[in-house]
């Protein structure tokens, strides 16, 4: 069982929790022609869209409703009504609402919000606007993922059971926030070879998959799982959700259309990966493609290449719980040991993850942690890289955000093919930081003439 | 012009070695068709290339330092000349038209003048030799003319195998450097009262992975100078002082013996051969200088030394031993006296089912006999399907050999440690005995094995695929 190390300072250091804000606005991007407005103060925007805009290196769709002082203490219906018709006259398929901790703590009521904009703006009746309470004092940015998923599909899934099927290849993939869009693109490909069809939802690695579009300009997400497609949900054979975070909104999903469901907590490594291949040939009825068998056995031998630079590795980790888990699970079938973890916000994935102890806490903790336990490689976000230079080790980033640096959003890490490019990633890194070897020993006798003047 | 048959002759007899007799006078002829090691010119480049202020030229076409250069775990604590790869790069129309000779000077030039070294090496290869360049000549003329050492190491692949290359390179060291220069005072700084500082050199330590820094700093300890390391972390400038030692430790080398034997008859210097491996090795070889050197003083502090060193490695291996207890190991290593490794990993609590003894002496034999007992399985053959075979027939759990046959094992799904030349970790010294029990155990217990060893889940009949089915 898993030790659970609740927060037990007042100053947060080097935090390593993004809001859950946040995380609405990322599921909502992963709806196609989607813009999303956190109901806020502008500020709770405008740092949001940097943040994003750092991690995916491109235009980032998120508007504001802009509270300012007389709507903070008289009330911001107005804000809301007034911005949401302001971005309804851009025909988007879906405005998304998360609340910031502003609205919630002045006691705002968005669905009530959202019904005065329908009675006051039926002419924007097709727009489908999916209001959810996001303050950034509750969870962080991969259970407010989750929030908006879930709102989005009490809002827009019909509840209609009995239609499980009628779509015969069709298989919904619910994904938390902890797949990258790489992630996503490996996992439909990975469906698709079964001759499946995945629905994807939340779909970013449509949308912030770093594609250069036609079009020049565009004020809404440009991919993403399209809103009529959510409709189609109650008719696949099955669902695929992958994430612990999620298992609410599968739950409300299976209890809307009867589809039933196969969850996963991650798809790192050999063993997720196996049974996530058994579910699909179940499934699909169809044997293992040769190509996969073919990436299978390429990270069995990645596995035994790099165990030798993997075993015993001291590793720390700081990430949200669904990723920190499927990154625990990645170490652990290498032979490395996961010394320090460290999550922002409690989650029950977390009491079994197999590790022996998990902080609730920030980046200083992961810090004190790694120094004491002596590991010997970092894995965490882009924040970490200040921590990692003080302690003198390489870091790995992984989880949101990954500033200043290129392509973390496309990275793959789950699946055979991710899990073995991340074993040569460790090996290489492993093997650049020149652990276990001697420190070079000068003697006091030595006749080199480098040493004369100053030994040892 | 290359180097005569008679000379190579007068070489292939090594009075010091005990293979010299049973018909396997100096080295054995490498059998075309199914040869798996080096050649001469490897064999010189591997004994030199770590004098770390030299600048090593290779004269030939590219074959021999494209694919060679950088390929070595030594270390330095100072100049890292010896990393720079240096070749002619010999060209079709070098060759036809008979400039490789000129080349070869100008190389000389340019590394002196943009690296300003201690001293040039060029080790000829196969195209000079057969071509006919008189680089002794062209040495002897750059010498004079750029102001710098230059010493040509003759050792083309064809003259014989990797062990032929190690005395070719010593014979160069002998005929050239050593006994040029006479050593430094010892500095201010290092003087201790009361202790009287020795001099002795290490023949055959090549300082792989740093392993000379484990037992350095006990030589310091003793009052004991290491003049040269011939030749990991030297300087050309201590290779020249090696005459002046007052004993040789050759370590676990067969093929540097020519150079102790050198230093024994042209300047009376004793030698003894000797291993850092495993804890009772590391003694012996501590022991054996103070005996030979003869001084009571440091023989009682050495005893004192070991008393403490011994019981320093116990504890730190203590942990791994009970992990590590009757695991079963083959062990088939090239270069590395195998009765040395024998006993480090009887040490350590694991059982050694066979060793390999290619390149292993009688008297090396009787030594494992001792250890492993009178039906110790000796393995001459190392082919891979040998070794695997051996691994079913005694149910070994990990293969300990070179590199060469690193992914025979793992493709076999068999755990495997590198003890040769390129292995990444020093296992030397009291020191390295803890880093060798953490690397096998880490190899033994990865939890990968179970894993590539079943198959797929979809599979109709898991059967697991064990190391001999692998065949």
């Amino acid at each position: 069982m898993t030790e659970i190390i609740k927060r037990n300072k007042a100053l947060s250091v080097n935090p390593l929790k993004a809001s859950s804000t946040l995380g609405a606005c990322l599921a909502f991007m992963g709806i196609n022609r989607t813009m999303p407005m956190i109901h806020g103060s502008q500020g709770c925007t405008a740092f949001g869209k940097v943040f994003f805009v750092q991690h995916f290196q491109e235009p980032i769709p998120i508007q504001t409703s802009a509270l300012d002082q007389i709507g903070t203490v008289m009330g911001s219906y107005e804000n809301l009504v007034e911005g949401l018709a302001t971005i309804a006259k851009k025909s988007p398929d879906l405005i998304g609402v998360p609340t910031s901790g502003l609205a919630e703590v002045q006691g705002f009521d968005v669905d009530m919000g959202v019904k005065e904009f329908r009675a006051k703006h039926p002419e924007f009746d097709r727009v489908a606007v999916v209001p959810v309470t996001t303050p950034d004092f509750r969870g962080c940015l991969e259970s407010g993922f989750a929030d908006a998923a879930l709102a989005m599909i009490k809002t827009l899934v019909p509840a209609e059971a009995g239609r499980v099927g009628q779509r015969r290849r069709q298989v919904n993939v619910l994904v938390g926030a902890s797949l990258t869009s790489g992630d996503i693109e490996a996992l439909k490909e990975t469906i698709e070879a079964f001759g499946l069809r995945p629905v994807v939802f939340p779909d970013v690695s449509d949308s912030l998959d770093g594609h250069l579009a036609p079009e020049t300009y565009n004020a809404l997400t440009t991919g993403g799982t399209p809103v009529s497609e959510l409709a189609t949900l109650g008719q696949a054979i099955a669902t695929i959700v992958v994430g612990a975070s999620m298992a609410p909104v599968a739950d409300e999903l299976r209890s809307r259309t009867g589809v039933p469901d196969i969850r996963f907590d991650h798809l790192c490594g050999l063993d997720a990966t196996d049974a996530l291949v058994m579910t699909l040939r179940d499934l699909s009825g169809n044997e293992v493609p040769e190509r996969i068998e073919r990436q299978r056995a390429q990270l069995l031998d990645a596995m035994l290449d790099t165990h030798f630079m993997m075993g015993f590795t001291r590793v720390a980790v700081a990430a949200d719980p669904d990723l920190l888990v499927a990154l625990a699970a990645l170490m652990k079938g290498t032979g490395a040991e996961v010394v320090a973890a460290v999550t922002p916000a409690y989650a029950p994935v977390l009491t079994r993850s197999g590790l022996a102890a998990v902080k609730i806490g920030d980046l200083e903790d992961l810090e004190l942690a790694a120094r004491e336990s002596g590991a010997e490689v970092l894995i965490a976000n882009s924040h970490g890289v200040a921590v990692a230079e003080r302690l003198g080790l390489p870091i790995y980033r992984a989880g949101f955000p990954q500033f200043h640096w290129y392509g973390g959003f496309a990275k793959t890490w789950i699946g055979y093919r991710g899990g073995r490019q991340v074993l040569f990633d460790l090996a290489n890194i492993l093997t650049a930081a020149e652990r276990g070897e001697v420190h070079p020993y000068r003697s006091v006798y030595g006749q080199k003439p480098e040493y004369q003047g100053r030994c040892a | 012009m290359p180097m005569k048959p008679q000379d190579l002759r007068a070489l292939m007899d090594e009075p010091a070695c005990a293979h010299n007799a049973k018909g396997k006078s100096g080295c054995a002829r490498p059998k075309p068709g199914s040869a798996a090691g080096g050649c001469a010119f490897d064999g010189a480049q591997i004994a030199l290339l770590p004098i770390a202020d030299v600048a090593h030229i290779i004269h030939g076409a590219i074959g021999c330092a494209g694919s060679s250069w950088e390929n070595r775990g030594t270390k330095s604590t100072g100049p890292t000349l010896y990393s720079v790869g240096m070749t002619t790069d010999l060209t079709e129309q070098d060759v036809i038209m008979g400039r490789s000779e000129k080349r070869l000077f100008h190389a000389i030039k340019q590394a002196v003048a943009t690296y300003d070294p201690a001293a040039v090496f060029v080790y000829a290869t196969c195209i000079p030799a057969l071509v006919g360049d008189d680089m002794e000549a062209v040495c002897a003329a750059a010498e004079e003319a750029f102001g710098k050492p230059v010493v040509l190491v003759d050792a083309a692949g064809f003259y014989g195998t990797k062990n032929m290359g190690n005395r070719l390179a010593g014979e160069a060291m002998t005929k050239y450097v050593i006994g040029t220069r006479e050593p430094d005072p010892i500095p201010e700084a290092a003087v201790r009262p009361g202790i009287t500082v020795h001099d002795v050199n290490l023949i055959g330590e090549y300082n792989i992975a740093g392993e000379l820094w484990h037992t350095l700093p006990l030589l310091d300890e003793l009052g004991i100078r290491v003049l040269c390391t011939l030749s990991g972390d030297a300087r050309y400038r201590e290779v020249q002082t090696m005459h002046r030692a007052e004993a040789t430790m050759v370590v676990c080398s067969k093929a540097s013996l020519n150079v102790a034997r050198h230093l024994e008859r042209t300047w009376g210097v004793p030698w003894f051969e000797g291993s850092f491996y495993g804890v009772a090795d590391t003694s012996d070889a501590l022991r054996n200088f103070a005996r030979i050197i003869g001084d009571p003083d440091l023989i009682a502090r050495t005893e004192a030394l070991i008393a403490r060193e011994e019981a320093k490695a116990e504890a730190a291996i203590a942990a791994w031993r009970p992990r590590l207890q009757g695991k079963r190991v083959l062990l088939y290593t090239g270069g590395v006296k195998s009765w040395s490794v024998v006993s480090a990993l009887q040490d350590l609590g694991l059982s050694v089912v066979a060793t390999g003894t290619k390149k292993s002496t009688e008297e090396d034999k009787a030594r494992i006999k001792e250890l492993m007992g009178e039906d110790a399985v000796m393995i001459t053959e190392g082919s891979a399907p040998a070794l695997l075979k051996a691994v079913k027939d005694l149910e070994a759990d990990i293969l300990i050999a070179g590199g060469r046959n690193l992914y025979t094992a793992l493709k076999a799904r068999l755990p495997f440690l590198d003890i040769n030349q390129e292995r990444e970790f020093a296992y030397a010294g009291y020191a390295g005995m803890a880093e060798l029990a953490r690397r096998l155990a880490l190899s033994l217990e990865s939890p990968i094995w179970d894993k590539v060893r079943a198959h797929a889940p979809w599979r109709p009949t898991p059967e697991a695929i064990r190391p001999e089915a692998a065949q």
